[in-house]
């Protein structure tokens, strides 16, 4: 493949991610909005489209038209760089996720990823603890003390959870022996998924990856009834709108990554003519994705919110002595069975 | 094929960037963040070496470098945390005091 | 020829980012340019083959250790750097004694008659190789470094948990910032 061919291929494969991934976050805010909406028995969006669903157009209308506030007392070079630092680092860290097997279209074969690195895993929490900058520099340059109370807070409980969240995963990467993400699928086969090997770094991913993502029940730092908004109070129209976005593009990185490690990723029953076998793996990965974005939706309007002790609390001697002893245990079977 | 000594020139520019930010600099944590200056301007020559001898010890170097780094950071954060809440400034020439 | 522009690319962002960390009188300002200098410099790595060096160095120096400096310049609500004299035998000797020296080795470096090169990646850094290295050849000094950083949480534990006023008066005088007490609530809190 010469190298033009390879840098046109990578932009196209690029860009439809990209896109794929936008659409995701519109819909996910969509069925944020409509589960809510019928736990609390009420219909949700229904006006704009069937079952609202053209709802997320509206939105995006809405929040490029609403007036762009810049208070005078904000430090605005970061006021500004803040959001697109969160944006940017949002959709980045989607570029090594797999999303389904080798596929062949006429002449065309090719694996449906951007690009499989064997550090992929390594390079998705990377980009996703760098996420942390745009949320600590909006509560700072924002100048305002709940701005910078959330932000402290954000902070301070991303780079806790991190490291549970990361040592959950070494369980399943001693069980895999390969930090590709591809190979860690592939190791799966035979319904050898890790969420019965490693029931315990699962759960352990599952509450970290919440607290990574601001989520209820840890979304201290944008809690309403403490802290007005939060990181976001100074923002608003796109800049908030990337807040926004970027929260719900880590949601979806969060599932992809926990679909992959725990779940087989794409892997499933696959059968019938070669069209249907090459589009059934992903139909399979995206169902599992929706099914932790569902997750998420319904934890967030069934649990009530943490204290901010208890938060660091169980983070700091719950999860992470756990996370260690399930790296032990882990480590002494694969030990003793070789 | 970039030549080796284009690696060794950056990591020394780091370096004496590193050590002019130290020389000049007068709040202690951007001084503290040249001293990370200069040894991230040791890795970079540690992983160029490794890449010139073939020898992957130099990256392995690089990963104790790290760890020395953040046990600095950690303990270094928590002094400039410490001696910020007795002496509520950040300038080092105003911590020349043994005694309050 | 396309590694020697991306090198020289990356290198230019390391230098400017390493210059602005000099020139910028806010910490904060000073902390976000040396992320960029730490994210190009992974960019570095990678183009010398060491892939895993490249993550760890994104995952742990700008993912933790400059998050700990952004924290603790938020947490102390650092102002601009105010411009004392300083040690004057250090602006007078030392500065141009740094520059100097730093222009001997660039000599040196530059004039030397046999110019070593390699092609670009041609030492990959793969994870199992280097465990490989760390967990045989260098088991020693990897215990040391992990009882080493054992200590470093403790030590920084001790150093930043607040003192008890058990005994002595209670400190008097003024706190200055409310950040400060705001943050000392919320810790504080049963």
């Amino acid at each position: 493949m010469s190298i033009t061919t390879f840098v046109i291929i990578s932009i196209i494969k690029s860009l439809a991610v990209v896109g794929v991934l936008l659409t995701a976050v519109a819909y996910s805010v969509w069925l944020e909005r409509k589960v809510s909406a019928h736990i609390q028995n009420r219909w949700g969006p229904t006006r704009v489209g069937p079952f609202g669903l053209l709802q997320p157009l509206a939105d995006g209308v809405k929040f490029i038209f609403k007036e762009d506030l810049t208070q005078p007392h904000v430090y605005k070079p970061l006021y500004i760089a803040a959001p697109m630092i969160a944006m940017v680092f949002a959709i980045t860290s989607i570029s090594v996720i797999p999303f389904g097997n080798w596929v062949e279209i006429g002449p065309w074969g090719m694996y449906l990823q951007i690009t499989d690195l064997n550090i992929g895993l390594l390079v998705v929490l990377g980009i996703t603890s760098m996420g942390v900058y745009g949320v600590a520099l909006a509560g700072w340059s924002s100048n305002n003390k709940y701005s910078l109370l959330g932000g402290l807070r954000a902070s301070a409980q991303m780079i806790s959870y991190e490291v549970s969240l990361g040592l959950s995963l070494v369980g399943v990467v001693i069980v895999a022996g390969s930090l590709s993400l591809r190979d860690i699928v592939d190791a799966q086969r035979h319904l050898h998924w890790n969420i019965f090997l490693q029931p315990v770094a699962f759960f352990i991913y599952l509450i970290s990856a919440y607290a990574e993502t601001n989520r209820t029940p840890f979304d201290l730092p944008e809690a309403e009834s403490e802290l007005v908004a939060g990181y976001h109070t100074e923002y608003s129209a796109m800049k908030f709108a990337m807040f926004f976005m970027a929260e719900y593009a880590n949601m979806v990185t969060v599932a992809c990554l926990a679909t992959l490690m725990f779940f087989g990723g794409w892997l499933g029953p696959v059968f019938g003519p070669p069209i249907l076998q090459m589009t059934l793996p992903v139909l399979w990965f995206c169902l599992k994705v929706f099914f932790f974005m569902f997750l998420y939706v319904w934890v967030r309007w069934t649990l009530p919110r943490f204290r901010y002790d208890q938060l660091m609390a169980f983070g700091w001697k719950v999860l992470l002595p756990l996370a260690v002893a399930n790296i032990v245990v882990t480590a002494l079977i694969v030990a003793w069975r070789a | 094929m970039i030549p080796l000594s284009y690696y060794l020139l950056l990591s020394g520019i780091l370096f004496i960037c590193g050590v002019l930010g130290f020389l000049i600099k007068r709040n202690i944590i951007t001084i503290f963040m040249s001293i990370e200056l200069m040894l991230n301007g040791v890795n970079l020559s540690f992983v160029a070496f490794a890449a010139q001898w073939h020898a992957l010890s130099g990256q392995v170097f690089v990963f104790f470098v790290m760890v020395v780094a953040a046990a600095e950071a950690a303990v270094g954060l928590a002094i400039i945390i410490a001696v910020y809440r007795t002496r509520e400034t950040l300038n080092v020439d105003r911590v020349n005091l043994l005694k309050l | 020829m396309l590694h020697l522009i991306l090198f020289l690319f990356f290198g230019t962002i390391c230098v400017a980012g390493a210059i602005n960390l000099l020139v910028q009188s806010h910490p904060i300002n000073s902390a976000l340019s040396l992320i960029v200098v730490m994210a190009s410099l992974a960019a570095e790595y990678l183009l010398l083959g060491a892939e895993f060096v490249a993550a760890v160095q994104v995952l742990v120096y700008a993912g933790a250790i400059m998050v700990l400096f952004v924290i603790t310049i938020m947490l102390l609500n650092a102002g601009k750097e105010e411009r004392t004299k300083g040690s004057r035998v250090a602006t007078l000797i030392g500065v141009p004694g740094v520059v100097l020296g730093g222009v001997l080795v660039a000599w040196t470096l530059l004039h030397r008659p046999d110019r070593l090169s390699f092609p670009v990646g041609a030492l990959k850094g793969d994870p199992g190789d280097i465990a490989r290295l760390l967990f045989h050849d260098f088991l020693l000094p990897f215990e040391v470094t992990s009882v080493l950083i054992l200590i470093a949480i403790m030590g920084a534990v001790v150093l930043a948990s607040r003192p008890e006023p058990v005994g002595r008066p209670v400190h008097t005088s003024p706190r200055p910032r409310e950040t400060r007490e705001l943050v000392a609530t919320e810790k504080d809190r049963p």
